[in-house]
């Protein structure tokens, strides 16, 4: 899987989505595993509509053309919960009647079983990103940055093959937003996911340090090509 | 101000009502010559014969119909959120809310009795009955048909509170976190939405199973006789003639209190349960993907209820135009429209009525609800949960159990027999749900519009009738809409307070019911429908019209 087989990452086989009848983005492209396509866009150019489906979730007014392919496994016509992709959203979104700690185990597979084993794991996802300790909180008392890192957290232990990211940083506060981001790179690579990230902010583009893409407002967009 | 007023309202007249109804019951009723307390009426009540098969029908088919109705809007809305399948089946539901309780029960008993539309269909050719067989259906002996009905009715009204709840922020997304963990539909609804909206719904569970287990009119028509659950009978001894049988439905009164807070206890105790078997199973990972199954299963009764119901107001039409219609014919031999017109000649007093008390109390209901909401928003107070629990008090308490002593004010204030005290008695019961209905898009309501007006002079009054308002046209005749629907599904104020003076088609209906004359019971029922199809369609059509040019208006749902 982490391998650079022909097949590994995640493929966008000419993709086109319209939004009643309109072609709203056209895009082509192939996203190595550890490596970061950002989009750029501004509101209204499709970037939502595109993460959507290529997580499955894409609404009945919109329609798409192309395919998904991501490890070889052409996900098109899979349902979302089968896809295996992690997804990041513009608020952390942790689920606020759950702890921190569950927030986390709720991510973790049913193969492992133990309790005590999850609980472990949850605990020690949680050290790595600084948060050691914060099991039993509450989400709602964590900061912005607190709680995007266990987001982040909560999408990997979820074990997904690749990660969407739509704008995660653009709710933290400046020096928030460097620290987060690298995080969620460093991870992302140590991981060999393939990360698509979506976001109308010049510094993303440049952390994520791989190739951008623009979208024009409302135009289709040009589509990009990495092999 | 305005709080303190409006809860005064409500409260006062309950807890009138409700020491109305607790002093007669052991013994004092003055206006009768009864002055001295005594444990006489309570042991001539469980003297009566039957009296435990009475309360346990009112229990169990309460609550039965409440759990069975509650399930299914869950599963459907687990199931279903979000689809296609989801919008389509609200356009509805959404409708057949409005239908009032008594109408839906006099449908659906003309659609699954003996002699009903469903077995004419299937005979003779299926079942070669050539006469209704003798089945007592409805009114058998455990209130099933008299469950479903209430099921039937309950379970619109879930599920646009459900609805109403989904409206929350964020619930789409989390929904796409939960599949993108690997979640199936009904497990992310379960793990994660649900705990969330679970407190938005609480309130109308607990209003249903008060209700249901203390329902008079889908009690008279669908339930049993042999004996009535225990609400009807009560209401047949407040109305005797022997005036002494007075202080015993007193006592009975409370005993359908204690009844339905034994059903409400029972609830609270299943949700405990509930909510800890779900707590301890968010963190287990179980993710559930394969419940394709399960989500049609979960379809069905929601069909099921909607099929029921849009067919028992169809058969009220056929009936209700239907000039002979002998068995087993599956539609009407001749068919008659000047039955029809003379009837509605001689209902047109009790229509008149209907929507005479209907629009005063909603007018009443939607004004005050206004009235709060802009004084607590000016306040600066927007939290709205520990109002609402108060407002839904009268809800959560069986109409039976204070309006006995209610009906005794309201017969020293001269206002029994009134329209204008069945209208006070309605305003009880409609104004939570004009509140229900309004306070949501109230507080969904920008307060920057509000702000931007005043700081550009306009005063408090103006930028309440011409911002405000406005903005908030749809939802408020919507609620106007709500409330004269509500208003006119209500039979037990209007029996009691009305005296047998003030008659509206739901009492009217109620009466017919048990007669023999189907043409007329199913024309009445079918003008109980007139006031909320009126209401709503103009909720409808008049945003449409004064906005015609304004798309944002449009795009607001």
């Amino acid at each position: 899987m982490h391998s650079s087989d022909r097949s590994s990452g995640l493929v966008l086989d000419t993709v086109t989505i319209r939004l009643d009848g309109v072609p709203l983005l056209e895009i082509d492209c192939r996203i190595l595993p550890g490596e970061v396509l950002t989009i750029m866009g501004e509101s209204g150019s499709g970037k939502s509509s595109l993460l959507d489906f290529i997580a499955g979730f894409l609404r009945p007014d919109f329609t798409a053309e192309g395919r998904v392919i991501l490890n070889g496994r052409d996900l098109t016509s899979r349902s979302a919960q089968d896809r295996h992709i992690g997804l990041m959203f513009q608020s952390p979104l942790l689920f606020p009647h759950m702890s921190v700690l569950q927030n986390l185990m709720f991510a973790l597979p049913a193969t492992c079983k133990r309790r005590q084993d999850r609980q472990d794991l949850a605990e020690r996802a949680l050290a790595d990103v600084g948060l050691a300790g914060f099991g039993s909180r509450d989400p709602a008392t964590l900061s912005g940055g607190q709680q995007t890192r266990v987001a982040l957290m909560r999408t990997l232990l979820a074990e997904p093959e690749a990660l969407l990211l739509d704008e995660p940083f653009s709710s933290l506060d400046r020096t928030r937003r460097e620290e987060v981001r690298q995080l969620v790179f460093d991870l992302a690579r140590k991981k060999g996911l393939p990360v698509l990230l979506v976001s109308h902010d010049e510094e993303d583009a440049r952390a994520a340090d791989g190739e951008v893409h623009r979208l024009g407002n409302g135009e289709a967009g040009n589509g990009c090509r990495t092999e | 101000m305005a709080t303190v007023l409006v809860t005064t309202l409500l409260a006062a007249p309950v807890l009138a009502g409700l020491a109305g109804t607790v002093l007669p019951a052991f013994g004092y009723l003055p206006v009768l010559g009864h002055e001295a307390f005594s444990g006489e009426p309570f042991r001539k009540l469980f003297s009566m014969p039957g009296l435990a098969t009475s309360a346990a029908l009112g229990f169990g088919t309460g609550l039965a119909a409440s759990l069975i109705s509650l399930a299914i809007v869950l599963l459907f809305t687990a199931g279903w959120a979000g689809t296609d399948t989801f919008r389509r089946l609200t356009r509805f539901l959404s409708p057949l809310l409005s239908v009032p309780h008594a109408a839906a029960a006099i449908g659906l008993a003309f659609l699954i009795a003996p002699s009903g539309f469903l077995a004419r269909l299937a005979s003779p050719w299926a079942t070669g009955w050539t006469r209704p067989p003798d089945i007592l259906i409805p009114g058998d002996p455990y209130g099933l048909a008299m469950t479903f009905g209430l099921v039937a009715k309950e379970v619109p009204f879930l599920f646009l509170m459900t609805l109403a709840a989904l409206n929350r922020p964020h619930v789409q997304d989390y929904l796409k976190a939960g599949a993108s963990l690997g979640y199936g539909r009904m497990a992310t609804f379960f793990k994660i939405v649900l705990p969330q909206i679970y407190p938005l719904i609480r309130l109308p569970v607990l209003a249903v199973i008060a209700y249901a287990t203390s329902v008079v009119d889908v009690a008279v028509i669908l339930g049993p006789t042999t004996p009535q659950p225990l609400a009807p009978r009560l209401v047949g001894w407040m109305n005797d003639p022997d005036l002494s049988l007075r202080l015993m439905a007193s006592a009975g009164a409370l005993l359908q209190l204690l009844v339905s807070a034994g059903a409400l206890l029972v609830y609270l105790l299943l949700e405990m349960l509930a909510g800890y078997g779900l707590r301890t199973r968010f963190a287990n990972g179980r993710r559930h993907p394969r419940d394709v199954l399960a989500r049609v299963l979960s379809l069905v009764p929601m069909l099921l209820i909607i099929t029921a119901m849009s067919l028992s107001v169809a058969v009220l039409g056929v009936w209700s135009l239907a000039k002979s219609w002998w068995y087993p014919a599956s539609l009407p031999q001749a068919w008659s429209l000047a039955r029809m017109l003379d009837a509605l000649k001689s209902g047109g007093p009790s229509l008149g009525a209907t929507l005479a008390i209907a629009c005063g109390a909603a007018i009443i209901a939607t004004a005050l609800t206004l009235w709060l909401l802009e004084a607590r928003g000016n306040a600066g107070r927007r939290e709205t949960g520990r109002l609402k629990a108060l407002i839904f008090l009268p809800l959560l308490l069986p109409q039976i159990g204070f309006l006995f002593g209610l009906q005794m004010f309201f017969l020293l204030a001269g206002l029994s027999g009134t329209l204008t005290g069945v209208l006070l008695a309605h305003l009880i019961f409609v104004f939570p749900y004009a509140f229900l209905a309004l306070s949501d898009p109230w507080n969904r309501l920008d307060p920057r519009y509000a702000k931007a007006a005043r700081s550009i002079g306009a005063s408090r009054a103006r930028v309440f009738f011409r911002v405000q308002l406005p903005l908030l046209l749809r939802p408020v005749l919507v609620t106007f809409a709500v409330a004269a629907a509500v208003s006119t599904g209500q039979y037990l104020p209007t029996l009691m307070i009305g005296a047998g003076r003030v008659v509206t088609v739901t009492t009217e209906s109620v009466a017919l019911a048990s007669g023999g004359n189907r043409q007329i019971a199913a024309l009445y029922a079918l003008l109980q429908l007139v006031v909320p199809l009126v209401g709503f369609t103009l909720a409808a059509l008049v945003p449409a019209l004064v906005f015609r040019n304004r798309a944002a208006m449009r795009l607001e749902r």
